[in-house]
């Protein structure tokens, strides 16, 4: 035990001392939390838009004023009329045009069929259907204040109701992903480089030859990072919460164990690659190229894996990091307990109680 | 005549179809400098690691320190220390936290790590280095360090795997003086070296070919047998007839 201990002493010593690793080991989840928070997000706001009014009546004032009080908004009127629509999105950064046509409140009180159009720059789709839904959301909206006023006879309201995440904020698909790719990228890479460093140095026959025995050296080597990553798992959450206004809403104890066993995971990675490897640099590109490529593709938080084709569905069934996702996002956004994640979280074990098998199978005890 | 601690008989080593080590014996007494010369894929490291408790030899028997290699490689470890040719410290930490940590991996207390290294730093006249970092010692250095941590668990054998590479002949010497301090002391060394001035040093010589040995015995007899001025014209007689390319 004290060996171990001594071990032990001897990683952190490392690490503390490796200002570099320190600065991205705990550098790299601040960072990426403030970065997803602020500039990476799929919210719009404050988009540029544009206002051609040819009606300047009642119903046309109503909804732009509507509109201009929306904060996803920077709206303007665009006084040169039709023929500078193509001009304006060209040179200015106007993302959308919403144009009144002539008689608009007139063709709404007597045919009741009015039209409005919204003519979208299209060449950043997912902007551009944003932005065209929450104009026709504002639209329907007054549509239906009108409706109340009047009374027709038959309506159908629709009442939307968006679960979890009632303003449609980036953060609860984000803070899952990101705690996901962090712990993956600092365990794996961290991990790995620890145990090759030994080899390159020629320092890991040194310790063979030790009485020390070489399981607990992989016990030694891990029990840093474990530590480490669970202090990175606190302060997404902290940041997440004091932050980015995102409370954890299931039970934080659940959350850290369920990190917990992902940490695992990534270390039994870790660990395999350090097995295959042997330098500290073919490590960093293992780890690089095997994991973190595969984390941001397939866990789902960047692209959704329904969207897929089959092949890559399929595949995305053996990155760990989907099933941490799924877990992740039950606990903190929906607020699930354990009943309804035991099945992702049995996978996980699964893959992490094979990972180790293997690895250690692969650790070779004698260097023979 | 002291006690055997070194056995080995027709030890061997094979991987696959190839055969690193063929059928070696050998006795080596308590205290004597034992060196073990060889060409690059002589099997010279094969062998040591055999002897070492790092890798189960295919047949043939050997014990170490009284210990047999086949079924007692944990007792081999704790009897003795390892130094090899990559230097062995850890350079980004301190000459005390190495002199710790090493003390520590093989289980000496807490108070004994202290005083051990508080000798070995007065020894080496470290002191006023102790607080920096391995890495910015100077190679010489760095090497009698390693040798004295290989050291600090009072082996009774130590195997240096080319413990001199890369060292210039001043500091080489200066490293030979702690070798023979701790033979002296009546600890057997077991060196591995490619520098024929170095053999000299030895008590005793083993010189391997292909696997096998072909010579053993001490420098002064080596030469008469072969009627060769130095070490280096018998190393080069026995060696030319290798039929195993470097590696």
């Amino acid at each position: 035990m004290n060996q171990l201990l001594t071990f032990i002493r001897k990683e952190f010593l490392h690490v503390l001392r490796d200002r570099k690793t320190l600065l991205i080991l705990f550098g790299l989840p601040i960072v990426q939390i403030l970065l997803f928070g602020f500039a990476l997000t799929n919210e719009v706001r404050n988009a540029n838009i544009a206002i051609i009014d040819d009606a300047h009546d009642e119903a046309s004032r109503s909804i732009i004023g509507m509109i201009a009080a929306s904060r996803s908004f920077h709206a303007h009127a665009l006084p040169g009329g039709h023929s500078s629509i193509d001009e304006t999105f060209r040179s200015s950064g106007v993302k959308l045009i919403v144009l009144f046509p002539a008689n608009f409140n007139t063709d709404l009180m007597h045919t009741q069929r009015a039209r409005v159009q919204i003519i979208a720059d299209a060449s950043d789709p997912n902007t551009a259907s944003t932005l065209t839904t929450y104009v026709s959301a504002i639209i329907a909206d007054y549509q239906k204040a009108r409706v109340q006023t009047t009374s027709l006879p038959y309506t159908i309201s629709t009442n939307v109701r968006m679960l979890y995440n009632p303003q449609l904020k980036g953060a609860p698909n984000f803070v899952p992903g990101v705690m996901a790719l962090v712990l993956m990228l600092v365990c794996v890479m961290m991990t790995s480089i620890a145990i090759v460093r030994e080899k390159e140095l020629g320092t890991m026959e040194i310790l063979l030859v030790s009485p020390f025995k070489p399981m607990l050296v992989i016990v030694a080597k891990v029990v840093p990072y474990l530590l480490l990553s669970l202090v990175n798992v606190a302060s997404i959450l902290v940041l997440s919460v004091y932050v980015l206004d995102l409370p954890v809403q299931g039970s934080v104890v659940l959350l850290v164990a369920v990190s917990t066993v992902f940490i695992i995971t990534s270390l039994a990675l870790g660990l395999l690659i350090s097995t295959i490897t042997n330098s500290q640099q073919t490590a960093m590109l293992f780890s690089m190229m095997g994991m973190l490529l595969p984390t941001t593709l397939f866990s789902g938080f960047m692209f959704p894996i329904e969207n897929m084709p089959l092949p890559l569905q399929i595949i995305s069934n053996v990155v760990p990091a989907r099933w941490y996702y799924i877990i992740v996002k039950s606990v903190m956004i929906k607020g699930l307990g354990f009943t309804a994640i035991w099945r992702e979280l049995l996978v996980l074990v699964g893959m992490t109680g094979l990972l180790i098998v293997i690895s250690l199978r692969k650790f070779k005890v004698r260097l023979a | 005549m002291h006690d055997v601690v070194i056995r080995t008989q027709e030890l061997s080593k094979h991987f696959g179809a190839f055969v690193a080590v063929d059928k070696i014996s050998f006795d080596v007494p308590a205290g004597e400098i034992f060196g073990f010369l060889g060409a690059n894929g002589a099997g010279k490291t094969t062998a040591m690691r055999m002897l070492s408790g790092l890798s189960r030899p295919t047949s043939g028997a050997a014990t170490v320190a009284g210990f047999d290699v086949f079924t007692q490689p944990e007792e081999i470890k704790r009897t003795i220390g390892y130094m090899s040719q990559k230097f062995s410290l850890y350079e980004d930490l301190t000459v005390r936290e190495n002199i710790t940590f090493f003390g520590g991996i093989y289980g000496l207390s807490d108070s004994a790590i202290k005083e051990k290294s508080d000798l070995l730093i007065e020894q080496l006249g470290l002191q006023g280095e102790v607080k920096k970092l391995v890495g910015s010692l100077p190679l010489g250095w760095k090497q009698k360090l390693a040798f004295s941590v290989a050291m600090i668990h009072d082996p009774k054998i130590v195997f240096l795997d080319e413990p001199t590479g890369g060292v210039d002949p001043l500091t080489r010497r200066q490293f030979w003086e702690l070798i023979y301090a701790a033979a002296d002391r009546g600890v057997t060394i077991f060196v591995t070296t490619h520098y024929m001035d170095e053999a000299e040093y030895c008590h005793r010589v083993s010189i391997m070919v292909d696997g096998a040995i072909k010579a053993l015995d001490t420098p002064r007899d080596l030469k008469q047998t072969y009627q060769a001025p130095t070490m280096d014209a018998v190393f080069y007689h026995l060696a030319r007839g290798a039929q195993r390319s470097a590696d």
